[in-house]
């Protein structure tokens, strides 16, 4: 976009043709695309490869490399589905793909609801140790999560919490919240003030004005929240794996593919065509969501 | 009633003071100006009636009751803010029906509150709009409107023409005297322009440093300025100030600057003299310096020689940048006065206008 700003703004100046300019820009900004266009190319050649694998037999995998392929692309006896059927046809792969659906909605909803209410808190309210709590909760953004998987798996063994979707939501919620209420402090912090100034004479209270002012304002930084949080949920497994253990009943998509491996001795090259399986949500959601995505990255950096 | 009365009121922020034992009453709908440079106080003077800013000291009154505790929506008042302040999100419509949605009024209460203060902004056309879908002219309106919706007993405006245009703030200045005189609501309205504040007070107060000035009309505040600061802060361009001795005698006084000499009208100089022989500070609005050609009849002139060092046109007007003595100061005169730099030119002054001031408090001797 800043290039047909430029070539506007230049247009106008007349005297020197306009193109010849053009032109010597773009020549002066080849290395520099080349150089992103590279480092893009390499950034996804694992993905690419991964892709290439899922489509290939077993045997194949097997022998030789991904970029094999590449020597008859066009050869189309050298791809299969098979690894696709495999894995959607696995068994319990529906109840896993909604397990996964029913720790990651919540686990999603939870934390950032919870976050907002405390960022606009530590935003806008004056009540004392704001300051205090406020850099305690962004110092917790430290604490590595695997310090604390066995201290609370034995408290959730105590309260019966461990193996239950609560005890999974509560877990995300708690990992989730530091940075979500340190993301949303920030970006609530960057409102105008005489917007809720202006609420207040207008008669609103502290909780109208978040939920009439704060929250609709704020709609790209949540979409931009709830896409990490998703994400972040739905690939986790670790935290299902500790939590809830790989039974059936709760094991969600993650777990229960990589017991694929483990039942079915090297099968691996079914996880890459899982891991596309399991992407397809993820993919969907940030499609759906992108629009907010990229205003929530913008967002406070300018305001507008 | 909506009279609202400063009594002993003072403002901290830590250990500064921002306004300081403020006493004053604005009348039951008057239209007073606060005004001063920045950082004066008067922001933080109006956001105290808002009740956006707590009182350190003493008590705020609207009407018949202390204000100090009431929260900003139960004052019953509406402000404007600069920054115009609208909700984003919200249609012009919603943006005036917000306040009055949570005041729970009925919705065809709201309805018709709605479209008649967008017809008397001549902001119809534009109620289903988004904000960022306005000029800045039209969001002023919007502001006003959601003011005006809620008929409040007092409306506060927080320089709400600074993000105007020149020529667009000329005609919203008209445009709010007409609509506080066809509301007849008490207006508070903040401003650092002196020319926002002569044209549209009935009573201007004049702040500094958190102390106010003077209360009084526009016009009073022009001609009998209570001290150097408010006379040399209203008007433009600002009064010329000259470090002076009265000599002479009672029946025969004279102001001598070093660089000239006037002779005191026996007027003033009956109100001065125990001032004889000390020092002052004499005051001269540029105006009331007229080149010798040009001198209006019956006036008290009396001539002094200057040199001029710039001059511009203006227009209907000249601004002579003249010399005399180790004085610098500025002549208004007549268009067709003309002067090239360097050269000498005899003025004529209106001793009756001028003013004397107190060197060391700075207050008014005479104005």
């Amino acid at each position: 976009m800043s290039n047909v700003v430029r070539a506007v703004r230049t247009s106008g100046t007349g005297g020197m043709s306009t193109w010849a300019r053009a032109a010597r820009r773009r020549a002066g900004q080849l290395p520099l695309h080349a150089v992103i266009i590279t480092i893009s190319l390499l950034w996804m050649t694992p993905t690419v490869g991964l892709l290439v694998s899922s489509f290939r037999p077993r045997d194949a995998v097997r022998s030789t490399g991904w970029w094999t392929v590449f020597v008859n692309p066009f050869d189309f006896t050298q791809y299969t589905l098979e690894n696709y059927a495999a894995v959607l046809t696995a068994q319990g792969m529906g109840r896993a793909f909604l397990n996964s659906l029913i720790i990651a909605v919540p686990s999603t909803l939870i934390p950032i609801a919870l976050a907002a209410l405390a960022a606009y808190a530590f935003a806008w309210m004056e009540f004392p140790g704001r300051q205090t709590l406020f850099a305690i909760v962004v110092g917790l953004l430290v604490v590595p999560l695997q310090m604390t998987l066995i201290p609370i798996l034995r408290l959730y063994n105590q309260l019966g919490l461990s193996g239950t979707f609560l005890g999974i939501w509560l877990a995300h919620t708690g990992y989730g919240l530091p940075f979500a209420v340190y993301l949303l402090r920030n970006f609530f912090g960057a409102l105008p003030r005489e917007l809720f100034e202006s609420a207040f004479l207008d008669g609103a209270s502290w909780f109208t004005a978040f939920t009439r002012l704060a929250l609709p304002l704020s709609v790209p930084a949540l979409a931009s929240l709830a896409i990490f949080q998703f994400l972040w949920v739905w690939n986790d497994l670790l935290v299902a794996l500790i939590y809830l253990g790989g039974t059936e009943q709760v094991a969600p998509l993650t777990v229960r593919l990589s017991t694929l491996v483990n039942s079915l001795g090297q099968n691996w090259e079914l996880l890459t065509a899982a891991a596309f399986v399991s992407m397809a949500l993820p993919l969907a959601l940030f499609f759906s969501l992108q629009r907010y995505f990229v205003r929530g990255i913008l967002a406070g950096s300018v305001k507008g | 009633m909506a009279n609202v009365r400063f009594e002993h009121v003072w403002k901290r922020f830590g250990k500064v003071v921002a306004v300081r034992d403020l006493n004053m009453e604005v009348k039951d709908k008057e239209f007073l100006v606060l005004v001063g440079p920045s950082g004066c106080g008067k922001s933080t003077t109006l956001r105290m009636i808002a009740g956006l800013e707590e009182v350190s000291e003493g008590n705020i009154w609207i009407g018949d009751r202390i204000v100090n505790d009431v929260p900003p929506k139960d004052r019953d008042i509406a402000m404007v803010f600069q920054s115009y302040a609208l909700y984003p999100h919200m249609s012009v419509y919603d943006n005036m029906a917000f306040g009055l949605k949570l005041r729970k009024v009925p919705k065809d209460e709201i309805d018709r509150r709605v479209r008649e203060a967008a017809k008397i902004l001549g902001i119809e056309n534009l109620l289903d709009r988004k904000p960022r879908a306005l000029s800045g002219g039209q969001r002023q309106r919007v502001a006003l409107g959601r003011a005006i919706v809620r008929e409040p007993q007092v409306f506060l405006l927080d320089e709400p023409l600074s993000n105007l245009d020149a020529k667009l703030r000329v005609q919203t200045r008209a445009e709010i005297t007409k609509l506080h005189r066809r509301l007849g609501t008490t207006f508070i309205y903040v401003t650092h322009d002196q020319v926002e504040a002569m044209t549209m007070a009935d009573r201007i107060a004049v702040l500094n440093n958190g102390v106010l000035q003077q209360l009084d009309t526009p016009q009073n505040l022009y001609e009998h300025p209570a001290n150097v600061f408010v006379a040399g802060f209203i008007g433009s361009p600002s009064m010329n100030f000259f470090n002076a001795t009265l000599t002479g005698t009672k029946e025969e006084m004279y102001v001598d600057t070093g660089g000239f000499r006037l002779r005191v009208p026996t007027k003033i100089a009956n109100a001065v003299t125990q001032w004889l022989g000390k020092e002052v500070i004499l005051g001269l609005r540029p105006e009331h310096i007229h080149h010798v050609e040009f001198t209006p009849p019956n006036i008290n002139a009396q001539r002094i020689m200057a040199q001029v060092d710039v001059q511009e046109l203006l227009g209907n007007e000249r601004l002579f940048y003249v010399v005399a003595g180790n004085h610098n100061f500025v002549a208004r005169v007549d268009p067709r006065a003309s002067a090239t730099a360097g050269e000498t030119v005899a003025l004529n002054v209106d001793v009756d206008q001028m003013k004397l001031f107190d060197p060391e408090t700075e207050e008014a001797i005479y104005s």
